[in-house]
């Protein structure tokens, strides 16, 4: 490297190279959003509702036990297809009654199992929490996780 | 020490090893909770455990660069820092946030609160009113660091520090931003994750650690800093595209799959750059430095960064191979490497060399010192191990058979128990670390020695 090129071609090289790739970086993420915003996503059924449960599920921290699309903690199972996982997808009521029963049933108690806590939610959190999953269920996610277990 | 103000370093490595331990204590609780998950379950359930060991690692983290900033900016630019007062109101407002986090979580004070109350998206949980803070000492930082620089001699260790510092510090500002859209949300919640980790701390770490080769080394500056160069390069050009193997599965555009295949490979050549520029270093130079145990961390940090960061990155950065593994063990066992290796050593590195010097005295307790490396890096490298076997079996069960998580995870008891016995190695060993920094032992010889620098 001694011959090859100096402290100072380094440096012009990294200074560059790097606003050339941050460059390139800000026009594939303004061309993402716009992709997020028109295609992967529904912006349509993004409703009030499911911004709400999108705050109960930060507010109650769920993301540092499970993960939501694969991303998060890997203490609890995956919750990006968890309506399809409950075959309550395409049904915001059946999804409503089956989040409503399962939260009110934590903690289990079981001895020697990973327990959920018991965190108090109201019916209208738990619905707009049903919304908030059943919203991230309909995201075009590359078809991934690759089967229902998440 | 050559500068008086130097010393403002000193109190972010304390600060940084007290919340060091609440990390690796955190951590050894939360695998405890994998091992017998009643354990406490009702009064302290995971996710707060979870979140005091992530959140305590990366503010201890940032304390240990602030510090090693503080202490290696006024001796590249020769001269005293603008202002160790400021640098000390710095300290205090981080602290200040430090306890009001861990408060807020434990006890879940100001529950959906939008100022106080814990804001619940992964590593940014922190209140609002904290993440206000922490700009606000950011700010001060770097209103401190960049005067002291510019009044001063301009070196390329301090212009790479300061480059890696300030991205930093603008990338969280990303923070704030966080829309109901959850695909939009993610893709920038990376801005921060994937920017700070794979690129702006990138730069602070190779600059510490040029930094640190050349003084214990005594290889020309000419020579270290071109290699700083062309590691800091080859860090942002992988790296900022790089982001794209986030951007898999989250509602991203699928051009993505091949953008991040192929630059996230290619993240490994600054970690196997970095590793080889610290061996060529050490091999090249003539000085026989009295801080044996500060060689031994700048030579791991290196080393265990390119495993950590790099071979295990690479082992699952492959988008055919993140389809099956995203989210398993494999992430895990990847993330404690890579943190350890990367972040970690390096500031204790920094804070093997610099302690003796800030309390003026030749290094002591090298030997406790380099036991505590020894059991820290085996234990990590143990944990990784059976954290991969883990993922493996985990990645086949639950993503390619269809097994329901639960089952899954039931059947990985074992690399569970084996995981904590790792984790209590490192702890152990983070405790020996700090009692060699806190109590010098009696093989000092003057207490007033210079210390060659």
């Amino acid at each position: 490297m001694r011959e090859v090129m100096t402290k100072t071609m380094a440096r012009n090289v990294f200074y560059g190279g790097s606003l050339f790739f941050i460059a390139i970086f800000l026009f594939l993420s303004f061309n993402s959003v716009g992709y997020i915003k028109n295609t992967s996503t529904s912006t349509a059924t993004l409703t009030d509702s499911v911004v709400a449960g999108k705050r109960v599920w930060e507010a109650n921290a769920c993301i540092d036990c499970h993960t939501l699309l694969g991303e998060g903690a890997y203490f609890a199972p995956e919750l990006g297809n968890v309506m399809r996982r409950w075959g309550v997808q395409d049904d915001p009521e059946d999804a409503f009654d089956m989040l409503k029963g399962w939260m009110e049933a934590q903690p289990s108690g079981i001895e020697g199992r990973r327990q959920m806590p018991q965190f108090n939610l109201s019916d209208e959190q738990i619905r707009n929490l049903a919304n908030f999953l059943l919203w991230t269920g309909t995201i075009n996610t590359q078809s991934w996780p690759p089967n229902d277990a998440g | 020490m050559k500068y008086q103000s130097q010393r403002v370093a000193y109190w972010y490595f304390l600060a940084a090893m007290a919340v060091f331990s609440v990390q690796v204590l955190g951590g050894l609780w939360a695998g405890w909770i994998y091992v017998n998950p009643n354990f406490f379950s009702e009064a302290v359930p995971f996710n707060i455990i979870r979140m005091i060991h992530t959140n305590a690692l990366i503010v201890w983290l940032l304390l240990g660069f602030f510090g090693a900033a503080y202490f290696l900016v006024p001796e590249e630019s020769e001269r005293e820092l603008q202002s160790p007062l400021l640098a000390y109101v710095q300290l205090g407002i981080l602290l200040l946030g430090t306890a009001g986090v861990v408060v807020t979580y434990a006890f879940d004070l100001f529950h959906g609160n939008w100022l106080l109350g814990k804001e619940g998206r992964e590593f940014l949980e922190q209140p609002v009113w904290v993440k206000l803070g922490i700009v606000v000492a950011a700010l001060i930082f770097l209103y401190n660091i960049t005067f002291t620089v510019l009044k001063g001699r301009k070196t390329a260790i301090t212009n790479v520090l300061l480059l890696g510092l300030w991205g930093l510090v603008l990338l969280f500002l990303f923070a704030f931003y966080n829309p109901g859209n959850l695909s939009l949300d993610k893709m920038f919640w990376w801005y921060v994750v994937h920017l700070w980790v794979e690129g702006t701390w990138e730069l602070v770490m190779a600059s510490i650690l040029a930094f640190l080769l050349l003084k214990l080394t005594g290889v020309d500056r000419e020579i270290v800093e071109k290699w700083l160069y062309v590691i800091v390069a080859t860090a942002l050009f992988s790296g900022i595209l790089g982001t794209g193997h986030h951007y898999y599965w989250i509602g991203t555009p699928g051009y993505w799959k091949w953008i991040g295949s192929i630059f996230s490979s290619l993240e490994v050549v600054p970690f196997f750059a970095m590793m080889s520029f610290a061996f060529i270093m050490v091999w090249k130079g003539k000085r026989d430095h009295p801080n044996k145990a500060a060689l031994l961390w700048s030579l791991g940090s290196a080393t265990v960064a390119f495993f950590g960061a790099g071979v295990w990155g690479f082992l699952h950065t492959l988008h055919g191979v993140n389809y099956y593994s995203h989210g398993t063990q494999i992430t895990a066992a990847h993330g404690h490497l890579a943190f350890y290796g990367a972040y970690v050593s390096v500031n204790l590195a920094i804070i093997t060399y610099a302690m003796p010097i800030l309390r003026g005295r030749d290094p002591y307790n090298q030997v406790l010192n380099m036991v505590s490396f020894w059991l820290m890096t085996g234990g990590m490298a143990f944990m990784t191990f059976v954290l991969t076997f883990a993922g493996v079996i985990q990645t086949h069960m639950q993503r390619v058979l269809g097994d329901n998580f639960m089952d899954v995870q039931d059947g990985m008891a074992l690399f569970y128990i084996m995981r904590w016995g790792a984790g209590l190695a490192v702890v152990i060993g983070a405790i020996l670390f700090i009692y060699a920094q806190l109590v010098p032992g009696r093989e000092v010889i003057a207490r007033d020695a210079k210390q060659e620098a």
